[in-house]
């Protein structure tokens, strides 16, 4: 994996909410890399700016909000440069995206089969026959029943919806599946069985999977590499194990603190993470985003930005240890 | 949360100048009487041109067109501004009450709402107008009849959306009296749309009144503004080239129409903020090269 490209590269990304009296920077500067066939977890509190990255790579973002400055490389080019028509061949035959609340990204008024098959009539050409058997197949990929077909959405159960979600998403075959939140609404038992489909699917169809959460445990345990963001920052990233067990960065450090998990001792101690995030409008002019907030916070951090120590493959942000 | 409305209204620009003109039309009307003549005084020739002594000239029966203006929208601005205001609170209550109630009830309204729709508003209300007595009473009751159904169907689809909302469900199992959900919980959340309506309906109030008056359906010894633009027609103020007679009253109708509809933009901004805030954004982008597309995220990299 080391050697290969990335297959989406966003190098010094901005996007801000462009307002007369005052711009609200909403992403500041974020740099990562997803490799193929890589599980790239991105995890952040409510607010840093994880969804408005997935809005910002399939350019989805509503209007007060514009890209200021960064490029995405997607397979190489600048997907930034494109205009309407180039996107939106990029949209979901190359970038496919599951949204957070599936009850609410399904037509109501469509059964399950219209709204599969509106997909791949935006996209391919294919007969009737051709476009059954697809759709067919990515049910059986998800693990629901062809009878589903013939159903309305309101007939489903959320994990059932989900996975329509996740169907839809592999309509096209994408290198790039964004997962934003898929299972947040969900029980820790579909949640499970709808990530472990996900995986398995991964593993044989080989795309990419960015997957968008605040749950660090869930994100530690499916991802290959995770990436911390705060403020609209990328804190850390890394191998997943290595941020499980030697995170670097103090706001990552925190979050693990404040997550139980099934192998603690019994006697842990949870820390919380003291104050709250930033308003976008109060945003420090200047050093780290979460100088406010942090136990190792000294002089420097409040007044020069920490430089970005490491490579692509493990990277934080931090003064601490320099 | 009305006086809140009306700030914001306020603070608001477009809302603040329909909101101005408007209240300087209504200051100049309701004070007429003490200052203006007698608006059916025969004081002059017929058909004199604006002069000092009449600014606006006088009509056929060489009354003076400035003080009939003024005196007439007396009579035109408070019927259309009542029958604005009747139209909305009959469809507002009709329509949430019938969304809430449902079942039989509502079937019975919806479909004395579609037959009122189906009625055509305007030869309706040309032949009640005929048949009764004529006066702005008359008027009134008119286009109250054939005005109500259209705001009870828009106020009832909304009602219906926001009934299934939780906090309806929630205020239910609190124990609140029907009454009161519907006045206190479902109403305020369409208080946008009632206020547009009422403009709306305002608007087409004048201009149906107008209408109306000018087809003789009114009682014409009265001064309005739809009269003056019958007698206008009566005198044959076109064939003469008398301007005056009927181009003041116009621009007057206009004025009203163009302020209701500057506070009506004003409304919409304050409901749903982000409209303002686009505005806002695509003026800023305006010089940069930038794709204006609202399914495209802009892209302004410097």
């Amino acid at each position: 994996m080391k050697n290969k490209a990335p297959l989406l590269s966003i190098r010094n990304l901005c996007v801000d909410v462009l307002q007369r009296k005052q711009s609200i920077r909403i992403i500041d500067e974020l740099n990562m890399s997803v490799y193929p066939g890589e599980f790239f977890g991105l995890v952040g509190e409510s607010g840093c700016g994880k969804s408005t990255l997935a809005g910002a790579i399939l350019r989805t973002l509503p209007a007060p909000c514009a890209i200021t400055a960064g490029e995405i490389l997607f397979d190489g080019e600048d997907i930034l440069g494109l205009g309407f028509e180039g996107m939106r061949a990029v949209r979901w035959s190359k970038i496919a995206m599951v949204f957070q609340s599936a009850m609410n990204c399904l037509n109501p008024v469509l059964s399950i089969f219209d709204q599969l098959q509106d997909t791949v009539a935006a996209h391919l050409s294919i007969d009737q026959s051709e476009k059954k058997e697809r759709i067919l197949s990515r049910l059986a990929m998800v693990g629901l029943d062809p009878d589903c077909l013939t159903m309305y959405p309101h007939q489903l159960s959320g994990g059932m919806r989900q996975r329509v979600g996740i169907a839809m998403a592999l309509m096209l075959n994408p290198k790039l599946l964004i997962l934003d939140e898929p299972t947040t609404a969900l029980d820790v038992v579909t949640q499970k069985s709808i990530l472990d489909h996900i995986k398995r699917l991964q593993r044989t169809l080989g795309f990419s999977v960015l997957m968008i959460t605040h749950d660090l445990p869930l994100i530690l345990s499916y991802s290959d590499r995770v990436g911390v963001m705060y403020g609209g920052r990328l804190m850390e990233w890394g191998a997943a194990d290595r941020i499980q067990d030697q995170a670097e960065h103090p706001y990552t450090q925190a979050l693990l603190d404040s997550f139980p998990s099934l192998f603690d001792p019994k006697d842990k101690v949870y820390t919380e993470i003291g104050g709250k995030s930033f308003s976008p409008k109060q945003r420090p002019a200047h050093g780290c985003v979460f100088a406010g907030r942090c136990q190792h916070c000294e002089q420097r951090c409040e007044t020069y930005l920490p430089p970005l120590r490491g490579t692509d493959h493990h990277a934080v942000v931090c003064h601490l240890g320099t | 949360m009305l006086l809140q409305l009306f700030k914001d209204l306020y603070r608001n620009r477009k809302a603040r100048f329909g909101m101005t003109i408007l209240f300087v039309l209504f200051l100049l009307v309701y004070s007429s009487p003490f200052w203006s003549q007698d608006p059916l005084a025969i004081g002059a020739m017929p058909h004199l041109a604006p002069s000092q002594n009449f600014w606006f000239g006088t009509n056929g029966q060489g009354q003076d067109v400035l003080a009939q203006c003024f005196r007439g929208a007396v009579l035109s601005l408070t019927t259309a501004f009542l029958v604005g205001a009747a139209v909305t609170m009959i469809g507002a209550f009709i329509g949430t009450l019938s969304a809430y109630l449902g079942g039989w009830f509502d079937q019975g309204m919806v479909l004395l709402i579609n037959l009122f729709l189906v009625i055509p508003g305007l030869p309706l209300a040309i032949i009640l107008a005929a048949y009764l007595p004529p006066g702005p009473m008359t008027i009134g009751f008119v286009l109250i009849i054939t005005g109500w159904a259209w705001n009870a169907r828009v106020l009832r689809s909304q009602a219906l959306s926001i009934k299934q909302r939780d906090f309806v469900q929630a205020s239910l199992v609190a124990g609140e009296p029907l009454w009161r959900i519907v006045i206190f919980e479902i109403l305020p959340n369409m208080i946008s749309l009632v206020l547009s309506t009422f403009i709306g309906s305002t608007i087409y109030a004048i201009g149906a009144q107008v209408g109306l008056e000018f087809l003789g359906l009114g009682d014409i010894s009265q001064v309005s503004w739809g009269t003056i633009l019958y007698w206008a027609n009566n005198d044959s103020a076109l064939l003469t080239g008398s301007w005056w007679m009927f181009v003041p009253v116009g621009i007057a109708i206009a004025l009203v129409g163009f302020s209701l509809s500057l506070i009506n933009f004003g409304v919409d901004e304050i409901t749903n903020p982000r409209l303002r805030d686009e505005d806002e954004f695509y003026t800023m982008l305006k010089d940069k090269t930038a794709y204006l597309n609202s399914e495209l995220t802009p892209v302004v990299r410097s």
